[in-house]
């Protein structure tokens, strides 16, 4: 019998790929059932305007529609949508306007139709009597007193303010040789999967069953929240999270939609189906970012930092959606970045601006915080004249620290910070590429070499860490279960959508099992199949999701022992499992079939004492901590004089994601991450006009980048495995969006230098920079 | 109206209501679920198919003009049970995440291939620029279409 390989740490294919490539997939649009209508959302095309009235009258009467509605109709119909995450001020947010419309985009009729097409004509003949309203989209405007206010109810537009103080950082700023000051600024960014939202919902009357298809991050906490909207019970709730094509933070949310498609099928007593437009996706589906940050560094002439102070100034958009003012907490926390900064404090003024709201994105938080710290470090090497390496060198927490508590209140779990910096330096050749810089300067070209070491926070993680009203923690779920013909059915609650765990997971698997790779199935994404679980986000599905299986194998394993220990009549601690067998370990050579082990259970003609028939097992992971991947990213670039253009001469990785699974995903994690960081430094940002118009609402106008307008990366890894979990990993979901974006900017305030610039705000579209330059050279 | 038209090698007549796009006459009538939508504005690619041999963005292509064309969609790619040469690059150089630009992404790049046996790296970036992909980062999107295009190669000259 051919021996069977071992998985885990191999660059295997990934096992979701042969239906993906062949068009077999099925995402939410590929949903078709019997009778199913289709709904349509007229939009408001105001930030802020008053609604008068809306006659629906003559949409009804259009041959093929079954029913058109507004927000008035369902008043005390469905609950409205949640935000768990605690704040001052959370206003009521009804799943279509009612009264006020406070977004361009905001959702206030719907219609339903046989086709969408004809629910979309619907629309076209709905009359909506608004009285348009001044609006704010600035959120320090906002904050002035006279501005317009969304939310009369509460006075003014503040969320809420949330204060870390620490007097240690006034003491650091007294006796610092230098105060530094910056205003930076966290653009907003629309996430953009390139499936937009969508869901259909089919409600059973006769069983009492409704069925929601959703492009969802997270199945079970959606059902949870749907299930307080439209007061139905949770067990008569399935959510299925079909094939879902990418989310990045903004399918981890709960919106109108889901509970509208399901009040309608209910209602109508016919499967309805949504599908959110690409317009409508960048107008109200959640956004990200959208912070700016005053900053005040105590630093020596040494380059060591002392202390740092901040005050952000938060855009929450309009409503608060369900994780919406969770997320600029983790910027402030981590805002310390891999440095042993010993004084931190920091405020935070959350505002409501005639927007979408912001929450989850790539990072969520992170981004920001990182965005910080390295640009505090680039400043520091600019104001004292040093290298940027050795300020990150000088301030590095060092490796014997750890685990290592920070002024934030975290503790990391493990790192080498200085190792990855060394080494990224060593493969782009960092002597060399000074000099190569300084030969260049004198030929008139520009060339800039940026470097981040990043430090985040993922596998969230203790539960205590999540919002107390989210239903669920930061635990994650998995059952194992070895079927009678030794074929194993992994039910993860975790919900990946492209990020590949039906690979990572069958790898661990099989490896523990001693089965091949294709013996296992891993089944996640339907409330009705798959125990309780939390989801996908947070690069948590291996860091969290992994553990709980390891759990779930362990017990499995336990009892397959025992079970062999009575045939084979040796202590079931001296059996490990290999090659579909249950062997002794000390000789492997003896040893019965795997199926034979199988068989006893499910037939249990002979009665084992202690041990039950049947072979499952269901575990639920707490992680006693959350987990610290790190890196240190390093760019080099070239700008234009004339144009502003920048061009990528390198783009070189090293990150540390704890212990690799497979080398081949993480590389695919990386790449991703990356991509969406340099967008964020060079080319992305969600802009509203003064009067709240969304100016960016296609693909032609933000610049989500193509092919030619990334380079080619070259990664490289160290490897620090996590103590934290009995896997060593750390997660590398975020990894590369939040080292990228700070490395980018860098490498191009590097190449500015001889003009005498020190910032330009992101993101540093050729425009910006060339005017940046113009400016330099007509004060120069 | 009446739609005659071949897709992936079989003929089909439909009655139409004529403003149908074509990727929602795919979709939606011929049931082939695999050419996405991903903008309507035929910005991201996620809808291309070839008509008549060449790669087009369905979603701004009424059915109508479809009349009399030879459709292929990713559903038509693979022969014989035997996945293309594109579908196996994707494969193997782990050129996809979410999957949900990849079908438009194959059928962009089986296009190239077409036209240009051997592409450079910057010559595949270019050809992509109707084709976006929010999850790889386009690096293996483009080492599966050089290992693709290698692999095409050889079989030819076989």
């Amino acid at each position: 019998m051919a021996v069977i390989p071992k998985f885990v740490g191999e660059r295997i294919k990934r096992r979701e790929d042969p239906r993906l490539i062949t068009g077999t997939g099925m995402y939410v649009d590929d949903v078709r059932l019997p009778g199913m209508l289709s709904a349509v959302v007229l939009r408001s095309p105001h930030a802020h305007a008053k609604i008068n009235s809306i006659d629906l009258s003559k949409a009804r009467a259009l041959k093929g529609v079954v029913c058109v509605l507004s927000g008035d109709d369902l008043r005390d119909k469905v609950g409205p949508v949640p935000c768990v995450a605690p704040a001052d001020h959370v206003p009521y947010h009804p799943v279509l306007a009612q009264g006020k419309v406070r977004f361009v985009g905001e959702g206030v009729a719907v219609a339903v139709a046989s086709s969408p097409y004809i629910a979309q004509d619907a629309l076209d003949l709905i009359d909506v009597d608004y009285d348009p309203l001044d609006a704010v989209v600035d959120p320090e405007k906002a904050l002035e007193p006279g501005a317009p206010v969304l939310h009369e109810e509460f006075g003014n537009n503040s969320v809420t303010f949330a204060s870390v103080p620490n007097p240690a950082v006034d003491e650091a700023m007294r006796k610092a040789d230098k105060i530094i000051k910056a205003r930076l600024v966290n653009q907003r960014l629309a996430p953009i999967p390139m499936e937009p939202r969508g869901a259909v919902a089919r409600w059973d009357g006769g069983y009492k069953q409704l069925t929601v298809w959703s492009s969802t991050q997270i199945p079970h906490l959606l059902r949870s929240q749907l299930a307080e909207m439209l007061k139905v019970g949770e067990n008569r709730i399935r959510v299925i999270a079909p094939e879902v094509g990418g989310g990045f933070g903004c399918k981890l949310n709960v919106y109108a939609e889901e509970a509208l498609v399901a009040h309608l099928s209910m209602t109508l007593g016919k499967p309805v189906k949504w599908i959110e437009r690409r317009r409508e996706n960048f107008a109200g589906t959640t956004h990200g970012r959208d912070q700016i940050t005053y900053l005040e560094v105590a630093a020596l002439k040494d380059g060591t930092v002392t202390a740092v102070k901040a005050h952000f100034v938060c855009d929450m958009g309009a409503y608060l959606q369900l994780l919406t003012p969770a997320i600029p907490g983790f910027s402030g926390l981590m805002m310390t970045g891999c440095y042993k900064i010993p004084a931190l404090s920091f405020d935070q003024q959350m505002v409501f601006t005639n927007k979408m709201s912001t929450d989850a994105y790539r990072g969520a938080g992170r981004p920001e915080a990182c965005y910080i710290a390295e640009r505090v470090m680039d400043m520091v090497a600019a104001e004292f004249g040093l290298d940027p390496a050795d300020v990150r060198r000088k301030n590095f927490i060092p490796k014997e620290a750890f685990p290592a508590p920070t002024a934030g209140g975290l503790v990391y779990d493990s790192g080498d910070y200085e190792l990855s910096l060394n080494k990224a330096l060593e493969i782009v050749g960092y002597q060399k590429v000074r000099a190569e810089q300084e030969a260049a300067r004198k030929q008139g070209r520009y060339i800039g070499i940026g470097i981040a070491s990043y430090v985040e926070i993922c596998g969230i993680g203790p539960s205590a860490l999540l919002p107390p009203k989210l239903k669920g923690g930061g635990w994650e779920s998995a059952t194992i279960r070895m079927e009678p013909d030794c074929k194993v059915t992994v039910l993860t609650g975790v919900s990946p959508h492209g990020q590949g765990q039906e690979t990572t997971f069958a790898q661990i698997v099989a490896d523990e099992l001693g089965i091949d790779i294709d013996d296992v199935n891993v089944v996640h994404g339907d409330t009705a199949v798959v125990q309780y679980g939390i989801g996908t986000f947070g690069s948590r599905g291996t860091t969290v999701g992994g553990p709980a299986l390891m759990m779930s194998v362990g017990k499995l394993q336990e009892k397959m022992k025992k079970i062999a220990s009575t045939m084979m009549e040796v202590p079931p601690d001296q059996l490990i499992f290999t090659n579909r067998t249950v062997a002794l370990a000390s000789d492997p050579s003896k040893s019965i079939p795997l199926q034979q082990v199988v068989d006893a259970a499910y037939g249990y003609k002979q009665p084992i004492p202690g041990v039950e028939p049947g072979l499952d097992a269901t575990s639920f992971y707490e992680p006693q901590n959350c987990t610290f991947p790190f890196g240190t990213h390093v760019a080099v670039v070239e700008v234009d004089p004339e144009t502003g253009v920048v061009k990528f001469l390198r783009y070189v990785a090293v990150d540390d994601c704890g212990r690799i699974l497979s080398p081949l995903l993480v590389e695919g994690q990386v790449h991703g991450g990356i991509a969406q960081g340099i967008a964020q430094a060079l080319y992305e940002e969600v802009v509203y006009d003064e009067s709240g118009q969304l100016l960016t609402a296609t693909l032609m106008d933000y610049a989500v980048p193509k092919a030619h307008m990334l380079p080619r990366y070259e990664l490289s890894a160290t490897v620090t495995p996590s103590p934290v979990n009995v896997l060593g990993v750390k997660g590398v979901g975020e990894a590369g969006t939040i080292g990228s974006t700070p490395c980018v900017v860098s490498a191009v305030m590097d190449a500015l230098k001889p003009f005498g610039i020190r910032h330009i705000d992101m993101p540093l579209k050729p425009e910006k920079v060339w005017r940046a330059i113009r400016d330099a050279q007509q004060k120069g | 109206m009446r739609l005659s038209l071949t897709i992936n090698g079989e003929r089909r007549e439909d009655d139409i209501d004529p403003r149908t796009l074509l990727v929602h006459y795919l979709r939606d009538i011929a049931g082939l679920t695999g050419t996405h939508v991903g903008c309507e504005t035929s910005l991201c690619g996620a809808c291309t198919v070839h008509l008549n041999g060449h790669a087009v963005k369905s979603c701004t292509v009424l059915a109508v003009q479809a009349e009399g064309a030879e459709i292929t969609t990713i559903e038509g790619l693979a022969r014989g049970g035997q996945l293309h040469p594109l579908q196996e690059g994707f494969w193997e150089e782990h050129g996809l995440q979410c999957g949900y630009c990849t079908p438009g992404m194959i059928m962009a790049a089986a296009d190239l291939l077409a036209r240009n046996r051997n592409p450079t790296e910057t010559q595949i970036r270019e050809a992509l620029e109707g084709n976006l992909c929010r999850c790889t980062g386009y690096q293996h999107i483009i080492n599966a279409i050089q290992s693709a295009a290698a692999k095409m190669r050889t079989q030819k000259a076989a």
